[in-house]
């Protein structure tokens, strides 16, 4: 039958109750200032011209008892092209407290039809499961009360850096010193890492404002703060600067950023603080990085090598490489000697069931530096919402088998296990690295709680946001457009980074004190969690308590 | 909280002597045990060639000490001496006690002309053998097997074990005594939870409570080294870390020092040897210790050791004069072991010191982390 085109109405026609994010709008407070539809990133709210029918009681008049009255007011559109992502720009620039989204509490319709033109739900941010997570429900119980004099927290002197870097044994190590053979840099740096966002997936002003928040960490409040660059490179002045000291520069499948990087190498002041070698990533694994042509920008063109404006997908693996063994025994090395041996070059993988076989491959390569695992609450620029939300293992069990692994050949001190993914989550940032860090991870990473930390980030788990991918950050965090990453002032981000840092260093210290340590960072102290919930304990081989 | 005292001096004395001082630092402890190591022995009745290996320990029934006794002679260890306590049983809280025993033993043949490390290893490897052979109902504890070195631990007050043992009578007598007056009552009590702890010649022990034992013994337990095992107390791994230093890397005792405790970053770069010892410190990363502890050790060549955490978060004294010194975990315990020296003195190190009286016990040395570290590849 032929439908009736008078209806308009079509499969996927929605109403504002369907969709995840309701503007809630009040005419009276209104002063049709503008401010909220120039600043929405979606356009999801557009001043419409309504017209009222102002009913007239007069039965003595003969002509017909209604006027009617136009007006203007804002309207929410239903298109999913302009859903509305609930990020509060509006509220944020409305001067009378008029507009605000509230999140829908019907059934989110608009999943449905998140696929039109068959292409897939793609977003960036990361898995979208709220509540607490696993590692903020750890505890920290083994309080020293028997025959301590409590740490003080305030005043006592606290180590809380960890080293980044292959370690030799004790017996190596003598051996090498009398002998003069190499032994393997290391560095001493905080152990909450800024995590790897590319210069391209994060704006100019935020990259910066990063860089120069860990410079102030590392110069003025004597934090070793470390940032890595992700694939894509970094500016060329800063290759060539001081400041390469602080950034571990990732080098990933598409290769991006590293005809800059080796061009700099003669001219390099100092060594990186490290090599990143990117296999996987927690919250998209199997899929390489993925910059999306809106924010293929003209800077980030150039030094990616590419032309401007087309999507950068990376591949999922290193073209070259047949097997992670032999990745481990080319890649490293040759990035290793491309630093003269004097930077630690270790892997970045997703966290996996085989996780464990990567690191028994490490352990054998005196080139490996480390081994960064990354769960699948990682957070990204840009990826299927499947990869997303489905893909993945979560970081908590991976960690603690890899250390307890390590344990057992007696390695735990000659690799250090970095972790990343979730850390922070819901803003229990140092309880949730120390966590890890007594499942037995050397240092954790931290990218997501970065973003919301210093910079505003309005991404949450309820699907808030997260459209890193489209470079119409409301922030001006992930987007290539000048007019958005102006709204960014990159010193005040430096400022939050500094403010991040110095405030996570006390919370390691409030945890450390009462658990009587502070001469070194209680990488693998399992008796000193718990957690209220059986199997988790039995799994994580820590303490029930409850 | 533990009670620690140590006396070395260049005349064999009766270990009676540092039980007086327990008993000087009596109210600093529960009474809940002794721990006791001699070394330097000597017996009234036997004349002791200090090669002799001498086993130490307690056999709980008569069958646990037949066991023993015939397995050291199917090993071939010959006997030379059994030294027999004069005992006051009714003395002792414990019920299951056959005998407490400190037999001297000549090594089998084929150890005579072999080397010390190998004949330490076999010294190792019997006492290990034999703690296997405790069992439930007939359970045998086994202290030392090591020449010249004996121990005892007991439940109960340190002065009602002496007279138990009729440590008094002066049957015996050693140049080194190490004591400490509590079980380990963190996790429940164990013989082999009690200080003083030993390995190999090496022995130490120490008052408060070990923070990082965990991650020390998952790292020791690494190494897959057979005596490094045991770990009933949290303490223990601090006597093991000294072995390592000393045997298996083969540092000197001032290295202990800078592994348990290392010098900070800014400390280091202010150092002779600073990146040598920023390297051990990273290489040695799992043994470093958090305290609060004094941890007073004694090695096989007689020498004793003091040093303390960190932070300083234990207190411990040493004092004495050319010939006999003393060092405890109270200046009481000093005054009580040696009173006739002059105590404007005694030395109460920091949280840089290491405190060694050597073999020849004529003076003390005062080892600073912040002095140049004697080791020829550091230089």
């Amino acid at each position: 039958m032929v439908s009736v085109r008078s209806v308009s109405i079509g499969p996927s026609s929605l109403t504002p109750s369907d969709l995840p994010w309701i503007i809630e709008h009040r005419e009276d407070r209104c002063t049709l200032c503008g401010h909220c539809t120039a600043v929405c990133p979606k356009d999801s709210i557009r001043l419409a011209h309504m017209r009222q029918r102002m009913p007239k009681l007069d039965i003595l008049s003969k002509q017909r008892g209604s006027e009617y009255r136009t007006f203007t007011g804002i309207r929410q559109e239903t298109d999913s092209a302009k859903l509305c992502i609930g990020c509060g720009m509006c509220s944020m620039v409305c001067p009378n407290e008029a507009i605000t989204p509230i999140p829908g509490t019907n059934e989110n319709r608009t999943l449905f039809f998140e696929n039109r033109k068959g292409e897939p739900k793609k977003r960036g941010g990361r898995r979208n499961a709220t509540g607490p997570t696993l590692l903020d429900r750890i505890m920290f119980h083994r309080i020293s009360m028997l025959t301590d004099p409590a740490l003080d927290a305030g005043r006592h002197e606290f180590t809380t850096t960890t080293t980044l870097g292959r370690i030799l044994s004790p017996e190596e190590f003598l051996e090498r010193t009398v002998s003069g053979g190499w032994i393997p840099p290391t560095r001493e740096i905080f152990p909450f890492v800024i995590g790897s966002m590319s210069f391209g997936a994060l704006s100019p002003n935020m990259w910066l404002g990063l860089l120069q928040g860990v410079a102030y960490c590392n110069e003025v409040l004597g934090l070793p703060v470390v940032m890595c660059t992700g694939e894509g490179g970094c500016p060329p002045w800063i290759l060539r600067s001081k400041y390469l000291k602080y950034i571990i520069l990732q080098i990933a499948s598409g290769y991006f950023g590293w005809d800059e990087i080796i061009r700099a190498i003669p001219e390099m002041q100092c060594n990186p603080a490290a090599i990143e070698i990117k296999y996987g990533q927690g919250a998209k694994p199997g899929d390489g990085g993925l910059l999306m042509w809106h924010k293929v920008s003209k800077l980030i063109a150039r030094l990616r090598g590419v032309p401007e404006g087309v999507d950068l997908p990376s591949p999922p693996v290193h073209q070259t490489l047949y097997s992670i063994e032999e990745s481990v025994m080319k890649m490293m090395q040759t990035l290793s000697m491309a630093f003269h041996h004097k930077v630690p070059v270790y892997p970045k993988i997703s966290a996996s069931t085989s996780a464990k076989s990567v690191l028994n491959n490490l352990v054998r390569n005196p080139y490996a530096a480390g081994l960064m695992i990354d769960g699948i609450d990682g957070g990204t620029g840009a990826a299927y919402n499947v990869s997303m939300d489905a893909t993945g293992h979560p970081i908590a069990s991976c960690v603690r088998d890899c250390y307890l692994d390590l344990a057992k050949q007696g390695k735990q001190n000659e690799i250090p296990i970095f972790a990343a993914g979730g850390i922070g989550k819901n803003g229990n940032v140092a309880q949730n690295g120390m966590a890890l860090v007594m499942l037995g991870a050397s240092g954790v990473h931290i990218g997501k709680y970065m973003m919301q930390a210093a910079a505003g980030c309005l991404g949450n788990e309820k699907n808030r946001c997260n459209v890193c991918n489209l470079g119409i950050c409301p922030k001006g965090i992930t987007s290539q457009n000048p007019k958005l990453y102006r709204r960014l002032d990159p010193d005040k981000v430096a400022e939050r980074v500094g403010e991040v840092f110095m405030s996570i260093n006390t919370e390691v210290k409030k945890i450390m004190a009462p658990l009587g340590r502070s001469q070194s960072l209680p990488i693998g102290m399992s008796d000193a969690i718990g957690i209220a919930d059986q199997a988790a304990a039995d799994r994580l081989r820590i303490q029930y308590i409850c | 909280m533990c009670r620690l005292a140590l006396k070395t001096a260049r005349e064999p004395f009766s270990p009676y002597e540092v039980l007086t001082a327990m008993e000087a630092m009596k109210e600093g402890y529960d009474g809940s045990g002794l721990g006791l190591l001699l070394r330097g022995m000597e017996f009234e009745d036997f004349k002791y060639n200090p090669r002799f290996p001498i086993l130490s320990g307690i056999a709980h029934t008569e069958k646990a000490w037949h066991r023993m006794t015939d397995y050291m002679e199917e090993m071939e260890y010959e006997l030379k001496y059994d030294h027999r306590f004069a005992m006051r049983p009714e003395l002792i809280e414990a019920e299951d006690r056959y005998r407490y025993f400190m037999r001297a033993y000549r090594m089998p043949v084929e150890f005579r002309d072999e080397s010390d490390e190998l004949r330490e290893a076999e010294l190792l490897r019997a006492r290990l053998a034999l703690r296997k052979l405790s069992t439930e109902e007939d359970p045998l504890t086994i202290f030392s097997f090591y020449p010249d070195v004996a121990m005892i631990k007991e439940v109960g007050w340190p002065m009602q074990i002496g007279d138990a043992l009729c440590l008094h009578d002066g049957q015996l007598k050693s140049r080194v005594c190490m004591a400490q007056g509590r079980q380990n009552t963190n996790y429940g009590i164990n013989l082999y939870a009690c200080h003083p702890f030993f390995i190999q010649g090496i022995s130490t022990m120490t008052n408060g409570e070990n923070t990082a034992f965990v991650p020390i013994r998952d790292w020791l337990l690494g190494k897959k080294f057979a005596g490094y095992t045991g770990y009933q107390s949290d303490s223990e791994v601090f006597t093991h870390i000294l072995h390592y230093t000393l045997k298996k890397l083969k540092l000197p005792l001032q290295a202990y020092k800078h592994i348990i405790t290392p010098l900070s970053n800014a400390e280091l770069a202010k150092h002779p040897q600073g990146e040598f010892l920023a390297g051990l410190r990273q290489v040695c990363k799992r043994l470093i210790i958090d305290g609060p502890n004094a941890v007073i050790g004694t090695l096989p060549d007689e020498t004793s050791l003091l040093v303390m955490d960190q932070k300083k978060l234990r207190p411990a004294t040493v004092g004495g004069r050319d010939g006999v010194w003393a060092i405890a975990s109270e200046i009481c315990g000093i005054q009580a072991m040696i009173p006739d020296r002059d105590p404007s003195l005694d030395f109460q190190p920091m949280r840089e010191h290491t405190v060694i009286i050597p073999p020849h016990r004529k003076e003390l040395e005062i080892w600073s982390q912040y002095d140049r570290f004697p080791l020829a590849l550091a230089a």
